[in-house]
């Protein structure tokens, strides 16, 4: 099923006098193709839960309308829609078994679609077989993990055959390590029951790793879609670049003059094409090579070897933050005892922004 | 203290020390025995004089703390002499309709307050806290005129029908309502669940601690009411135990069969001291949480 | 949208509708009866509105013997009561073995009928032609005489009523301080320890005034609840409190309202006023005190 939103909206009154509505959504226009997995990422407060409560009918939106397929679901209730939710908190039903938690959609469903007890059973069943919890069905969700419990909700979600799965910060409450198995059981279930899944977060790694497209969102207003590689390697303005890859893009403020891009009094890269004009240059860590003739000189801070990669962190006067970091293969040879040290960059990996609109400028 | 005599010098201190203490515990044991004595004698007593024949209380001009001869002819006399299973009745059908009432309008009040949005909704619980200030006494004149003018005296709708809300407990009831994560709402939406279903299938299983809460404490308040049963009712057919023990104490078994007296004291305790017993640990702790005497 | 509105109202309508027969039209009703002079409770007439009932009522005997019983009660079994809850509570939870034990026996007056337990204090009390009572028995051991506690002066009727009334509160003012004394921070008096504090010391400097607030709040609601004094007063002198010079303020509220010198709502209404009126001063007082006392 393919869910379409169309200049969706939704304000709310601000809670203090006089000041203008909060836009937790800005006319959102976008088409999520049937059975993918979509990241809607962004930092918190940009409107990403919002877009999801729009989604699943919890809020209506001030204008703009929600397909789901060729249908207009925009003024139907929740229960119509066929969506499944889960919540990082997992929002499992504490008095009730795994079972019952399970079962408790189902045991909803009125008039025509209602289920017989042994067909509720044998559906509960498969959907915790589809998570691998069968072992489990008896347990009260306190006597549970929180990777578990979440398996649990992931199950309950699926247990009515949603047409659309909507997962809400699923993984945030997890650790590190049950965070990265969840993904990949999350990914797995995704391609086994082809639901369209949408999948809410603010950690750029977690929407990278397991989405087939992201949608970066900054204060109600969509960035940027499109598959992760595309957005990491093509970011349309200067927040989308800053917000996905770890180590983070280092900016510096320079400018461009006759072609050539400077920082400070360095020509760094040559831009044939570009308008004289102050900008943003971004270059991600893995955009930097060592070279003692290179054209960009960084006073080192220090060297840290993690051993496939050798990452440099160094400082400069025209750096917006207080440290650049570098990363390069462990096989060159840094001399830590040096004051400065010198880099040529790719061009691939570097982007530049006009200083007002902070837009990329592309060359 | 210098280092030369220490040895001897700590030990005596040692010594003096655990003297202390020692007398401390003894002092603070005796002390707590003290007031346990106190307060168990009286049950101790009317237990006691329950199983006292009347003649050989009458004989004791010295009251003694033993009996020879215990009987339960006096129990015998209190369910005939006076209609003490009557009043037993009333009560218990008293306190099971008014909790029961009560449950239901107070557990629908706090799930609109806690759950549901509707304009005017922080006024009204604004009101309603103001209320908790009032005094029963300032109210309990208008009522009885009110409850008589409608022709509910010796009813059992005029002793249930003014305490059924009560403002504390619906606030206490919003508070833990309110504890539940807003999420789990969200999801029984999503799941079609109504509004009612999630009351009852999901909001109060979670809550039933502070329900049973909740209960204990408005049946130990329905067992023990004297005021409004008292204003409310003059036939004996409508008299909860509290007003049986006034009217056997005034007109009962003739003002001195004092072991008659004691057994239908003893039976009208019974049944919230077995209460107590099993559930003591629920009952101090739902009392610490939100219970104030009357 | 706007069925949910309609939804949250429907939902409130039993409390409203009971709150506001029960609670809201009394307490306006209350003041009607109050002003209105000479109502007759069976024609449901009056002659006029004014401060007769109140200035009637001021005049009473009765009240003004309610007015001084009660204050005794209140002046006496509160700081009683609260100062025997704490030194309870205290050697409570200084103990381990038992602890638990005392405790529930401690709480088990507020799981009985006050009337029913109220009537074998009476019989404790009690001198009549067959028996001097056990109290006395135990009076006489030290050598004493007898006193009708009941029916005899009134320093010892209002000696067995504030022993009862102290009685009867006990147990919740017991459970919320060793609850309160429970909660303190057991590293305070590590700390206080390693110092070398002396126990006064500790008690006045940390366990004092981190309990302070449930001191003050078991204060207030002592006061509150003493100032209502009445059915324990029933339990050991009987209906007939005016009789026995042993009436309280509710008890005279009552009174005038129903019973053998009831039918006069107006006076019930301008004496439960005068009551709220001074329970309102007392613990608008309180809190004045408390606030700045109460360390938190």
């Amino acid at each position: 099923m393919k869910v379409v939103l169309d200049h969706l909206t939704k304000r709310f009154p601000n809670r203090t006098k006089g000041e203008p509505d909060v836009i937790a959504v800005n006319d959102f226009t976008f088409e999520i193709p049937d059975g993918k997995l979509i990241g809607l990422l962004g930092p918190s407060g940009c409107g990403k839960s919002t877009c999801l409560n729009l989604i699943s009918g919890l809020e209506k939106p001030t204008s703009g309308k929600v397909f789901f397929g060729e249908t207009d679901v925009t003024d139907l209730e929740p229960e119509n829609r066929g969506v499944g939710l889960v919540f990082q908190n997992y929002a499992l039903y504490p008095h009730l078994t795994v079972r019952q938690n399970i079962m408790f959609p189902l045991q909803n469903l009125k008039g025509a679609d209602k289920l017989s007890k042994e067909e509720m059973l044998r559906r509960a069943d498969e959907a915790a077989r589809m998570v691998q919890i069968e072992a489990l069905m008896d347990r009260k969700p306190s006597q549970m993990s929180g990777g578990q419990q979440q398996r649990v909700a992931i199950a309950r979600a699926l247990v009515k055959m949603p047409r659309v799965l909507l997962l809400d910060e699923p993984l945030s409450n997890l650790d590190a390590r049950l965070r990265l198995q969840t993904r990949e059981e999350i990914r797995r279930i995704q391609r086994e029951t082809g639901i369209t899944t949408i999948f809410v977060t603010h950690d750029q790694e977690e929407a990278m790793s397991i989405s087939d497209e992201i949608v970066v969102m900054k204060l109600g207003v969509l960035q940027q879609i499109g598959k992760p590689q595309e957005v990491y390697n093509d970011p349309v303005n200067l927040f989308v670049a800053q917000f996905l890859g770890t180590p983070a893009i280092n900016t510096f403020t320079g400018e461009v003059q006759g072609g050539h891009v400077y920082i400070g009094s360095e020509v760094v890269l040559d831009a044939p094409g570009v308008p004289d004009q102050e900008v943003f240059v971004g270059i991600r860590p893995e955009g930097f090579v060592l070279d003692e003739n290179g054209p960009f000189t960084l006073d080192l801070t220090r060297v840290e070897v993690m051993g496939r990669d050798t990452s440099v962190v160094a400082a400069h006067p025209f750096a917006q933050s207080p440290s650049v970091r570098a990363i390069i293969s462990s096989e060159n040879e840094v001399d830590t005892g040096a004051a400065k040290v010198r880099f040529s960059l790719k061009p691939k990996k570097v982007f530049l922004f006009a200083a007002e609109s902070e837009e990329r400028i592309r060359f | 203290m210098t280092m030369q005599n220490s040895q001897a010098e700590l030990a005596k201190i040692e010594r003096k020390a655990r003297v202390k203490r020692v007398t401390g515990k003894s002092l603070t044991y005796f002390f707590l025995s003290v007031w346990g004595i106190l307060v168990l004698f009286p049950f101790y007593w009317m237990l006691l004089t329950s199983v006292k024949s009347y003649s050989a209380y009458n004989a004791e001009y010295t009251p003694k703390f033993w009996t020879a001869a215990p009987t339960l002819a006096n129990y015998r006399a209190a369910f005939t002499t006076v209609p003490l299973a009557r009043y037993f009745l009333n009560t218990l059908i008293f306190t099971v309709a008014t909790t029961l009432i009560m449950l239901i309008v107070v557990t629908l009040a706090a799930f609109a307050f806690s759950r549901l949005e509707f304009k005017g909704k922080n006024l009204v619980f604004t009101l309603f806290l103001a209320l908790m200030m009032i005094p029963n006494e300032l109210v309990i004149i208008t009522n009885f005129v009110t409850i008589t003018n409608w022709g509910m005296r010796n009813t059992f709708w005029g002793l249930i029908l003014p305490s059924v809300t009560s403002v504390f407990y619906i606030y206490l009831l919003k508070e833990n309502f309110a504890q539940i994560p807003e999420e789990l709402y969200k999801a029984a939406k999503v799941d079609g669940c109504s509004d009612f279903k999630y009351l009852t299938r999901v909001m109060i299983p979670i809550s039933a601690p502070t329900l049973v809460t909740v209960i204990i404490l408005k049946v130990i308040e329905c067992w023990n009411s004297y005021v409004w049963p008292r204003l409310i009712t003059d036939d004996p057919n409508y008299f909860l135990v509290s007003n049986g023990i006034q009217e056997i104490r005034e007109h009962g078994f003739g003002r001195q069969n004092i072991p008659a007296m004691m057994a239908a004291v003893v039976v009208i305790s019974v049944p919230l001291i077995v209460l107590f017993l099993i559930f003591h640990k629920k009952i101090m702790a739902g009392v610490s949480r939100g219970g104030t005497k009357g | 949208m706007k069925k949910s509105k309609l939804k949250g109202w429907l939902y409130l309508l039993p409390a409203i509708v009971f709150l506001g027969i029960f609670m809201v039209y009394p307490l306006v009703d209350v003041f009607v009866y109050a002003f209105q002079e000479g109502f007759n409770f069976a024609s449901q007439t009056y002659k006029g509105v004014g401060w007769y009932n109140f200035s009637y009522v001021l005049r009473d005997p009765y009240f003004l013997q309610a007015v001084k019983n009660t204050f005794i009660i209140v002046i006496i079994t509160v700081p009683v009561s609260t100062g025997l809850a704490l030194l309870i509570s205290l050697g409570l939870n200084s103990i381990k073995p038992l602890k638990n034990l005392f405790q529930t026996v401690y709480f088990l007056p507020y799981v009985t009928n006050t009337l029913a337990v109220g009537l074998v204090f009476m019989i404790l009390f009690k001198k009549t032609a067959y028996t001097d009572g056990l109290v006395n028995l135990i009076i006489n051991w030290f050598g004493s005489e007898s006193i009708d506690f009941i029916d005899g002066p009134y320093w010892a009727k209002m000696f067995v009523m504030c022993f009862y009334t102290v009685w009867v509160v006990m147990p919740f003012k017991i459970l919320i301080l060793t609850s309160a004394l429970a909660s303190v921070n057991e590293d305070y008096y590590k700390a206080a320890k390693i110092d070398g504090t002396s126990k006064g010391r500790i008690f006045r400097r940390i366990t004092l005034p981190m309990i302070s607030p449930m001191i003050f709040y078991l204060v207030i609601t002592g006061f509150i609840g003493a100032f209502k004094a009445y059915s324990d007063e029933v339990a050991i002198f009987g209906t007939d409190l005016n009789v026995a010079g042993m009436n309280t303020i509710v008890g005279y509220v009552y009174d005038m309202l129903y019973g053998d010198s009831g039918g006069y709502p107006s006076f019930a209404s301008a004496a439960a006023l005068i009551l709220f009126v001074i329970v309102l001063t007392i613990t608008v007082i309180n809190l004045m005190v408390s606030r700045k006392n109460v360390h938190y």
